[in-house]
């Protein structure tokens, strides 16, 4: 613990701190460019600089530079201003001066600094340098003209994407930020570089020219484009959102999201559902007012017979609204596995993500099964790089796909879960944090029990370490379970009780011929696969137009607040299960959102409190007996729910990027 | 610094060197370049291949050599590392070609002494004969760079022309090297100064005079 003294006052900063760190400590704003906490220390931009003594009689880039025993730092000498304003100078030479048209601009760390460390005016009068534009995908816009070399984006692309597809080709002045031959960026989270860029050399393509900065209404909500549940902000002006942002959240996503998650959100304005549709005697949909669509569920008069199916990306309230309409009438037909899944739920520990995405990299041996953790949780990914960083050994069962972090590839077959090949069983015997994640694929094949039999084999669940994980790939999942949204044969038994009325909330995936003697009531946002099938069409709000709580893969219970109201006739969903239970007749219990949520509270404790759920520890014995190989449920990462398909932009990446389309650049 | 660009990655350019591979010689040199780094360590070795590839391309085309970018990716591919960072370290140095040469490179020094000294005389020489700065004459003989300081500043001014320099230049010295070149001769390299060795001083010794023909320890006088 070096002790240092900046600008006078004396305070002790941690072994291994940076002279910038202790300058933090201290509350001193120290500028920089090229400096993130996240990303390898560089040291090329300079703004940084501040006095150090002891130590040559110059300015020192503080970002570089280890603080030590009884070091006298200044931030605020007469020499860090000039060496400040100087740097400044420098990189604002060949700087564009278009802030303007600039989509950065009042979010731009250059402006930002140079209104405050800058000098007033400059003294260049030279011609500037200009770079050729670059072409970095359907979701970077570049303008490399502005770009002051800070390599943040490099650094993104090498150390946490772990592809190698953003460089910097020539040197010095002339030096540019380009990929291999301007191919697109096609890693899945590529458009974090958008918000690390200091400057506006990379923006938000979707975005350009949309809006300014402070125009925008920022609202914090959570994520349901996978079952991360990484945390943002969504950006919105009058009833559109604009974009989505990234929260800071160590726990789930650090400060990255994936390209989904971002740019999902043009969806939310195409294909809507904005008034409530009843399919006529002649089997064509036809638009109704709100009464016509209620008479004509209330005239099916389904008693006890009705049963409810969960949409992948629903929020709790909605679940549970829908529960208590179900338990009114009589009915606990509840299911949110849509794809047929029917894993045993009696303990939830044993469907969970216990490890914890924090702590997964910690992990010392890890056994992937059926799970292609780049496409299903990109976040993970990014865990699981660092883990292998730190010295993971990670064995993966199923078909090879492209890693990030290296891995051995033993084989696909689901039996080598319970007899595992001799370099893996040595690595797990030996390890002091094992892990093993079961994915999508392998919760389809019925891997759990043979996973949790492994678990017990290699002793998982130890002191202070919980090694056993399911990934799943819905959103609402882990909120379902915890709502009882599951049927002990799964979607089946719904099926078998063959239900007079079948409430779908916004469920897409399932297979509605299934359901042929049935009224299907769709209660969603997007006319996407269980709008075709419905018989009435409720049309309900989306992930940002309406408050809701999510619980992501690794239980934890999350908040999402509303950003904008939804489209048209549509309503939140709470208010169109409220209303659908007047019609029936029969009371819920809720007159209110605060109502509903208390109502929720009271019977699931866990869903009040933003924190992780507590299933225990305690791992049901399991089942060694498995055989037969694995697949990947999620064939297209753009595509995976209804917001995204009917997205333009995720059309063009999934396109582009997944399936080799070209697309012309268009002149601008 | 001259403009520096990559080839354009054309049809034609991957049907000329989309084969590319070391020849045995050039393979034994690259896995000897290799061997110099620990095992897991052979991305090190990059410098050297790339030298060894533009070299072999040399020797196919009868000029000094360049890199185009299926040959890059052949290096990248022979160390499995991404084609990026090869791409970037040969875009970095100036001595890796990046588009094609003549036969013979001549690389002007333009940097303070040599111009000092004359460079633009030399500058002038050259384009006199026909050549123009970052291009190759017609005939495929000679292209002409201007490059920053090569070391040679007690010779200057100088030109490096292939692996040798030529220093001491004068516009008629410059002449009858590149004329004996042209000619298919190899005119001595270094100094070009009649009298002079290497870059001792011109004119006899001005200090540490005493070592001329024998040790001498100066030490006691310091």
């Amino acid at each position: 613990m070096p002790k240092v003294t900046v600008d006078g006052v004396e305070l002790e900063v941690p072994a291994g701190a940076t002279v910038l760190q202790a300058c933090e400590l201290a509350g001193k704003e120290i500028p920089r460019f090229c400096y993130h906490e996240r990303l390898s220390i560089a040291g090329n931009c300079r703004m940084c600089l501040v006095e150090v003594k002891p130590g040559p009689p110059k300015p020192q880039a503080s970002c570089a530079l280890p603080a030590g025993e009884g070091q006298e730092i200044r931030t605020d000498s007469e020499m860090v201003r000039k060496a400040r304003e100087g740097v400044m100078e420098f990189l604002l030479i060949n700087h564009p001066l278009d802030c303007p048209i600039c989509d950065q601009g009042g979010e731009c760390d250059l402006q930002d600094q140079a209104v405050a460390y800058g000098r007033g005016a400059t003294r260049y009068e030279e011609n500037k340098r200009a770079v050729t534009e670059k072409y970095m995908g359907p979701l970077i816009k570049t303008q490399m003209t502005r770009c002051i070399h800070c390599t943040r984006c490099v650094r993104f692309s090498e150390e946490i994407a772990g592809v190698d597809e953003i460089g910097a080709l020539y040197r010095g002045e002339n030096m540019q930020i380009t990929t291999y031959l301007e191919k697109a960026a096609s890693h899945e989270m590529s458009a974090n570089v958008i918000d690390l860029c200091p400057v506006g050399a990379l923006t938000s393509r979707p975005y350009a020219f949309e809006a300014r900065p402070w125009e925008l209404k920022k609202t914090n909500s959570i994520d349901v484009s996978d079952a991360c549940g990484a945390n943002i902000r969504i950006d919105s002006r009058g009833r559109e959102v604009l974009r989505v942002l990234p929260r800071i959240n160590d726990d789930v996503n650090e400060e990255w999201i994936s390209d989904k998650a971002r740019y999902q959100i043009d969806g939310l304005t195409s294909r809507r559902l904005d008034k409530p549709w009843v399919r006529s005697k002649s089997g064509k949909l036809q638009a109704a007012s709100w009464d016509e669509a209620f008479a004509v569920v209330a005239k099916a008069d389904p008693g006890s017979s009705i049963a409810a199916v969960a949409s992948d990306i629903v929020d709790c309230e909605t679940m549970f609204a829908a529960k208590k309409l179900l338990g009114a009438l009589g009915s606990t037909l509840l299911e949110g596995r849509q794809t047929g899944m029917d894993y045993d739920t009696s303990s939830l520990a044993a469907v969970n993500f216990n490890t914890t995405f924090a702590e997964i990299e910690n992990a010392d041996a890890v056994l992937i099964v059926g799970s292609n953790v780049r496409a299903e949780a990109p976040l993970l990914n990014v865990r699981l790089r660092k883990a292998v960083k730190r010295g993971a050994k990670v064995f993966l069962i199923g078909p090879e796909w492209d890693t990030t972090f290296g891995g051995t590839f033993i084989g696909n077959d689901l039996g080598l879960v319970s007899n595992l090949p001799a370099d893996a069983a040595e690595a797990f015997k030996g390890a002091e944090r094992p892990a093993v994640i079961v994915g999508g694929g392998a919760i389809a094949k019925g891997a759990i029990p043979a996973a949790l039999a492994m678990a017990k084999t290699y002793n998982l669940v130890r002191d202070g370490w919980n090694g056993f994980n399911v990934l799943h790939l819905a959103a609402a999942r882990m909120g379902g379970l915890m709502l009882g949204y599951a049927q002990k044969g799964g979607l089946a038994d719904i099926v078998a009780a063959k239900p007079k009325v079948l409430l779908s909330l916004g469920a897409d995936e399932v297979d509605y011929s299934k359901f042929d003697g049935s009224l299907k009531v769709y209660i969603g946002h997007h006319g996407d696969k269980g709008a075709h099938a419905a018989d009435v069409i409720l049309p309900a709000a989306a992930y940002t137009e309406k408050a809701g709580t999510y619980v992501n893969t690794e239980g934890r219970v999350q908040f999402a607040e509303k950003a904008v109201f939804a489209p048209g006739d549509a309503r939140e969903d709470w208010t169109i299960l409220r209303a659908l239970a007047d019609a029936l007749k029969v009371d819920v219990g809720f007159d209110s959102f605060e109502q509903l949520r208390d109502a929720m509270v009271a019977q699931v404790p866990a869903l009040g409190v933003e924190a992780l759920a507590d299933y225990g520890s305690d791992l049901p014995a399991g089942d060694a007996a498995i055989s037969g190989e694995v697949g990947y449920p999620v064939q297209d990462f753009y595509m995976t729910n209804p917001i995204a398909r009917a997205s333009a932009t995720m059309q063009r990446c999934s396109a582009e990027l997944l399936h080799g389309e070209d697309f012309a650049e268009a002149a601008e | 610094m001259s403009d520096r660009h990559l080839a354009p990655d054309t049809p034609e350019l991957r049907e000329r060197w989309g084969k590319f591979a070391f020849n045995p010689e050039w393979d034994a040199k690259a896995k000897a370049a290799i061997a110099r780094y620990p095992e897991g360590r052979q991305k090190s070795a990059v410098m050297a291949l790339l030298d060894y590839a533009q070299r072999q391309v040399g020797e196919e085309t009868e000029t000094q050599g360049w890199l185009p970018i299926p040959v890059m990716e052949y290096v990248a591919d022979y160390l499995d590392m991404p084609v990026l960072r090869v791409v970037e370290v040969a875009s970095f140095y100036m001595m890796y070609n990046l588009v094609p040469v003549g036969k013979f490179h001549v690389q002007v020094c333009g940097t303070t002494p040599c111009m000092l000294r004359g460079s633009d005389d030399i500058m002038a020489t050259c384009k006199a004969r026909g050549m123009s700065l970052g291009h190759t004459t017609d005939d495929g003989m000679w292209t002409l760079t201007e490059v920053e300081c090569m070391g040679n500043c007690a010779t200057a001014p100088m030109v490096q022309i292939n692996d040798d320099n030529f220093e001491d230049l004068t516009s008629e010295r410059l002449e009858s090297v590149l004329d004996a070149l042209a000619r298919g001769e190899q005119p001595k390299a270094g100094t070009q100064e009649p009298g002079r060795h290497t870059s001792e001083p011109g004119g006899g010794p001005t200090t540490l005079k005493d070592m001329v023909s024998e040790n001498r320890d100066y030490r006691g006088e310091w």
